[in-house]
């Protein structure tokens, strides 16, 4: 990989007057394996932006990428200076050994917030994701959702106007997700721009722009119905997996098979409807896993 | 069982920096610290003053070694001598007997001068040497005078008491434990738990992450440092009788020094584990090698030289000084100033490594972030 000679640079360093924080045509290598291999992604603010992909897809890359602490091979990134930015790593980033208030207290004197500010913050937000009860409880002995949605509030107790959001709900049950989303929603509400890794497609849909990464490559951009949309073909259910070629064309969804037919371009591979199959329309989580498959079966071509 | 012993022994395989100082540094230190156990001691060195210095100096058997001579001084130069290290015995001639002083914070000197006293004055030295210091005895002495009866002094510590020299050592083992074995764990916490991360991207300079991670124990081993004093000197009665300013910058540049050691144990360890098992391999040779327990000048000359690399050298040269011979700083200038050339080299090493963790790692540094423990398993 050696045609992206480009030193990495970041740009909007001042801070203000950015409507949208992002990255463009980033590359990051670990050895010979590509992290990012040509990623961009908007991020406008009062809006939430997913990074969805599988393990290993470069969702965590990208994330360090955007707050700062990995540098990139190549790229350029634009995002606020570093007092209004707010990252949750995969770590969830909080001290064990403190509690939920000198967490948020440490991290509010680490952003330079004023002590009455950061107060009443920490309250509405610890208030409203049922954590004031825990606030004497050390972060360590807290459970996952309730750690999760803590370091989410670490992240946005200083009103950055970058929010960097590391899989937040990953292992999280939904009540507590509810909880997370509802902290997610009113920073975008306060004008910040979210950016959020996650696995899950149906979190995805409830964003305003979705990028998809596959192994470390963009797979699909931009709103969800965009991206739906833009899926080629037709997608049928079908009771049964079909047999053949077809088998590699389709996935198990409920008690159902999807089957993708690629198109006109492609061929129409589905002579009929004697299998049973009907017609239907596609979801995010089709026109993700459509996409994954055309890149698999392009590579596999090339 | 079988399957936790597979497991351990897998686990072990992989961490080859905890296997290699399982099986090499043991090795190492049994060699190096083998050489250093020694309580022999073969030289004292001894300056001379008043008329019959030139005359003394010389005939002196061994294992004395007139380092100073001066027939134009008195004992106020000789005990200063003593006081300022350059000497472990002084004889000041000119009176009727010739006056002995013997450094009594250089234990293992002191003792072995008395013995060797002995000998001289019961005239059994070996070398026959008794005979021609006879002569030397005092103003009046003859050759059929008492082979050589000195009046004896023991300065700085007169009961040859071991609590008096090791208490102020004891002190720089207590702050290298703080310094270096605490601090050492902290950063490395910080690493292990994924927090470092965190403060990578948030405004702190490295210098305020640095000097903010290292105060608060900088802190906990000045009261530490004040408790054992308290202690050493309620308890077992040991003096005071330099300044404590003197005392206390000697003591601030040590900490520097152990300090700047605990940080750089951190920054090459991958956790917990290894940290502890470094800091108690930089801890070791210091008790061992410092002069703490063994005499430098018994230390084996092939592995003596590592002593002037240790701090604890240096801080042990000064609290002997400043509390058992109230040693001026002026006298101290060489172990004040090589622990400020270890503290300058130290500190730059682990600030700079400190500022490669909290810079944007790249792909030369190794990118990927270390794997973060579960939150309740960080200690």
């Amino acid at each position: 990989m050696t045609g992206h000679g480009r030193p990495a640079a970041t740009e909007g360093r001042a801070g203000t007057g950015h409507a949208s924080y992002g990255a463009s045509d980033l590359f990051v290598l670990y050895g010979k394996t590509v992290a990012l291999g040509g990623v961009s992604l908007s991020a406008p603010t009062g809006q939430v932006t997913a990074v969805v992909g599988g393990d290993g897809s470069g969702k965590t890359t990208l994330m360090r990428c955007l707050a700062g602490s990995l540098a990139p091979d190549s790229g350029t990134i634009r995002r606020p200076a570093k007092e209004r930015v707010g990252y949750l790593p995969a770590s969830s980033g909080l001290y064990p050994d403190l509690t939920v208030a000198e967490n948020l207290d440490f991290r509010a004197t680490g952003y330079g917030m004023s002590r009455q500010v950061a107060r009443d913050r920490a309250a509405e937000y610890l208030d409203r994701a049922g954590l004031r009860s825990a606030s004497d409880r050390l972060a360590g002995q807290l459970s996952g959702g309730m750690r999760q949605k803590l370091a989410v509030i670490a992240a946005m107790l200083h009103q950055p106007e970058l929010l960097i959001l590391d899989e937040p709900t990953t292992g999280v049950d939904p009540v507590s997700r509810s909880g997370l989303w509802w902290l997610i929603a009113r920073a975008a509400a306060d004008g910040c721009a979210v950016v959020l890794a996650t696995s899950y497609l149906d979190e995805a849909e409830r964003c305003t722009s979705v990028l998809v990464l596959d192994a470390g490559m963009p797979l699909a951009s931009g709103t969800p119905d965009e991206i739906v949309a833009a899926m080629p073909g037709t997608l049928r259910e079908a009771p049964a997996r079909p047999d053949g070629q077809l088998a590699a064309l389709a996935w198990r969804s409920g008690g159902h098979w999807r089957v993708w037919d690629p198109g006109p371009e492609g061929g129409s591979r589905l002579a009929g409807t004697e299998d049973g199959s009907v017609l239907i329309e596609p979801d995010l989580q089709d026109a993700v896993t459509v996409a994954a498959l055309g890149m698999a079966i392009a590579g596999g071509a090339s | 069982m079988w399957a936790m012993i597979v497991k351990e022994f897998r686990q072990l395989r992989r961490d080859r920096r905890t296997l290699a100082m399982m099986i090499v540094l043991p090795v190492l230190l049994l060699v190096v610290l083998g050489y250093a156990a020694s309580f022999d001691v073969k030289t004292i060195t001894v300056a001379i003053s008043g008329p019959r210095a030139s005359a003394i100096d010389g005939v002196l058997p061994k294992p004395f070694d007139v380092v100073l001579s001066a027939a134009d001084q008195g004992r106020s130069w000789a005990q200063n001598q003593l006081r300022d290290g350059k000497a472990e015995m002084a004889i000041v001639t000119g009176g009727s007997r010739p006056l002995v002083l013997i450094d009594g914070s250089q234990l293992f000197a002191a003792r072995a001068a008395l013995t060797a006293l002995a000998g001289l004055e019961h005239g059994s030295s070996a070398s026959g040497a008794a005979g021609s210091v006879r002569g030397i005895g005092g103003a009046g002495g003859s050759a059929a005078g008492p082979a050589f009866a000195p009046k004896l002094t023991i300065l700085y510590n007169p009961g040859l008491t071991t609590s008096d020299i090791m208490i102020p050592g004891l002190c720089g083992v207590v702050l290298v434990f703080v310094g270096t074995i605490i601090t050492s764990l902290g950063v490395v916490r910080e690493r292990q738990s994924g927090t470092l991360e965190q403060l990578a991207v948030m405004p702190l300079r490295p210098r305020d992450v640095f000097l903010g991670k290292i105060v608060p124990y900088f802190l906990v081993a000045t009261v530490d440092l004040a408790i054992v004093l308290a202690v050493g000197i309620a308890i077992f009665g040991v003096p005071f009788r330099g300044s404590p300013a003197v005392f206390g910058l000697g003591a601030l540049l040590f900490l520097f020094v152990t300090l700047g050691i605990g940080v750089l144990i951190s920054s090459v360890s991958q956790n917990q584990g290894q940290a502890i098992q470094l800091a108690v391999m930089t801890l070791l040779p210091q008790v061992l090698l410092s002069g703490l327990i063994f005499p430098l000048t018994s230390i084996a000359a092939g592995v003596r030289w590592l002593a002037y690399f240790l701090p604890l050298t240096y801080f042990n040269q000064i609290s002997r000084g400043v509390m058992l011979r109230a040693e001026p700083i002026a006298a101290l200038w060489q172990p004040f100033l090589f622990l400020a050339l270890l503290g300058a080299i130290v500190v730059t090493g682990a600030t700079l490594r400190f500022r490669g963790y909290l810079a944007p790692a790249g792909r030369q540094r190794g990118a990927r972030p270390a794997p973060a423990q579960p939150q309740g398993a960080a200690a």
